[in-house]
């Protein structure tokens, strides 16, 4: 760990390690602003890390894979003089001039301004069964639990291009691949849609709500009932993949900044700024619609030239602050 | 890497099963980044706790056996035994403050 911690107030704090936290801090260290970014002691590296091939990220003809992505932005935000602590932070205190973080050793740190760009985190489908076969047989992450399912019958539940990837990546292990899915057409891009159509290792269960998951030990089956009519039926799977979105992780700051109708925390028109003056947000987290690697990564740019801004008009007029704080 | 002992489908019963502390398993593998980040965790709890638990970290490719007999479908997978039995699992990556308050029994 770094010696240079909790002696002053710095100029900016970083909350997250994923493309907008790291582009956040490529730029804010360009800038000379010296800033700490909190990573995570676990999740560091963001979704990305879950992921294998990125093929859609600009700049990449040939694909990259998600964790060494995550690498690279790392490494380019350390090239630049980032401090970076893979720990959590457990609170923080908005308000003021000068903001605080917390975190999960008690260690706290001091900031003019804070970057939040905690992301979000896989939705969880909400039933008491999800919850208790969670380890032995459901699971959210196909890359990281596919390979204890080969030969397997499994679902995938979901319609997006989380879930086509799932499915897609999944072949390569289960005897079969069941996409679940509660309406009648996918939401994923068409290219992923295409693919997973295609492949004859996958099957798809359209108009079904999973209403259950069976099985004491281990997964047997998923319950289904059919969204058009209402009837029921089973659906014999040793594996459960639940892929139907994300949510923003806001925890930390539901109570001290303002959200949008969608749960994300609110930003005012294409900046990072939040309700609260020195507390911008950026990727996932104020994000509802778009959710790319490359839109955080841009997102994260926006945040560090708008904490840029902030810290100028702040060491010039001191009393600004407290007056748009009344707003 | 780890400074965990390897156990092994082999050594599983006099290593973890047969031995008079609790013991707490780690269950890993070298594609698992999760997993990755966990071990230095368990490690610190290893030595902060030593004399009242032993860590030890069983590789689920090498040892896979001993994975499928107690369900593992999900890495990293921390089990505690305690007198031959499961005593209490922890799925996932989790900080450092969550596990050693899931496992706070065992830590003493």
């Amino acid at each position: 760990m770094s010696t240079e911690t909790n002696q002053s107030v710095r100029d900016v704090i970083i909350v997250g390690s994923g493309p907008a936290g790291y582009t956040a801090a490529v730029y804010t260290a360009r800038a000379n602003l010296k800033p700490l970014l909190i990573a995570s002691s676990v999740e560091a590296g963001g979704e990305l890390m879950n992921t294998t091939d990125v093929e859609n990220f600009p700049g990449f003809p040939g694909g990259v894979m998600g964790p060494d992505l995550m690498d690279q932005f790392q490494k380019q935000a350390e090239r630049f003089g980032t401090e970076i602590l893979f720990e959590d932070v457990t609170s923080v205190d908005l308000q003021g001039p000068v903001k605080r973080v917390t975190i999960g050793t008690g260690e706290t740190f001091e900031a003019k301004a804070v970057i939040i760009s905690t992301g979000s985190a896989y939705r969880e489908l909400g039933l008491e069964d999800e919850k208790r076969l969670s380890g032995h047989g459901v699971s959210w992450c196909a890359t990281c639990d596919g390979f204890f399912f080969k030969g397997q019958d499994i679902a995938v539940i979901g319609g997006g291009d989380s879930a086509m990837e799932e499915a897609l990546f999944l072949t390569k292990f289960a005897n079969s691949v069941t996409v679940v899915h509660r309406r009648d057409s996918l939401r994923a891009s068409k290219i992923m849609q295409d693919r997973a159509l295609a492949h004859e290792k996958i099957n798809f269960r359209w108009n079904s709500e999973v209403v259950g998951i069976d099985g004491t030990d281990k997964v047997t089956a998923l319950r289904l009932r059919d969204t058009t009519d209402g009837t029921e039926s089973t659906l014999a799977v040793t594996g459960a993949f639940v892929a139907i979105g994300n949510d923003p992780r806001v925890a930390l700051v539901k109570d001290q900044l303002e959200l949008s109708p969608e749960g994300t925390i609110a930003v005012q028109g294409r900046s990072s700024k939040t309700s609260v003056p020195g507390v911008f947000a950026a990727g996932d987290v104020i994000d509802p619609t778009y959710r790319q690697a490359i839109t955080a990564s841009g997102s994260g740019c926006v945040a560090a030239i708008d904490v840029e801004h902030y810290l100028a008009e702040v060491s010039d007029l001191p009393e600004l602050v407290t007056e748009t704080a009344a707003v | 890497m780890s400074t965990a002992k390897d156990v092994t489908d082999a050594s599983f019963d006099a290593d973890v099963l047969k031995s008079d502390k609790p013991v707490i398993v780690d269950f890993w593998a070298e594609w698992c980044g999760p997993c990755r980040m966990l071990s230095p965790i368990l490690d610190d709890i290893a030595q902060e706790h030593a004399g009242k638990v032993e860590v030890v970290k069983l590789n689920v490719d090498d040892n896979p056996a001993t994975a499928a007999q107690y369900g593992i479908t999900s890495i990293p997978a921390v089990y505690v035994f305690k007198d031959g039995q499961v005593a209490a699992t922890s799925i996932g990556a989790k900080p450092k403050q969550v596990i050693e308050q899931e496992f706070a029994e065992f830590l003493g």
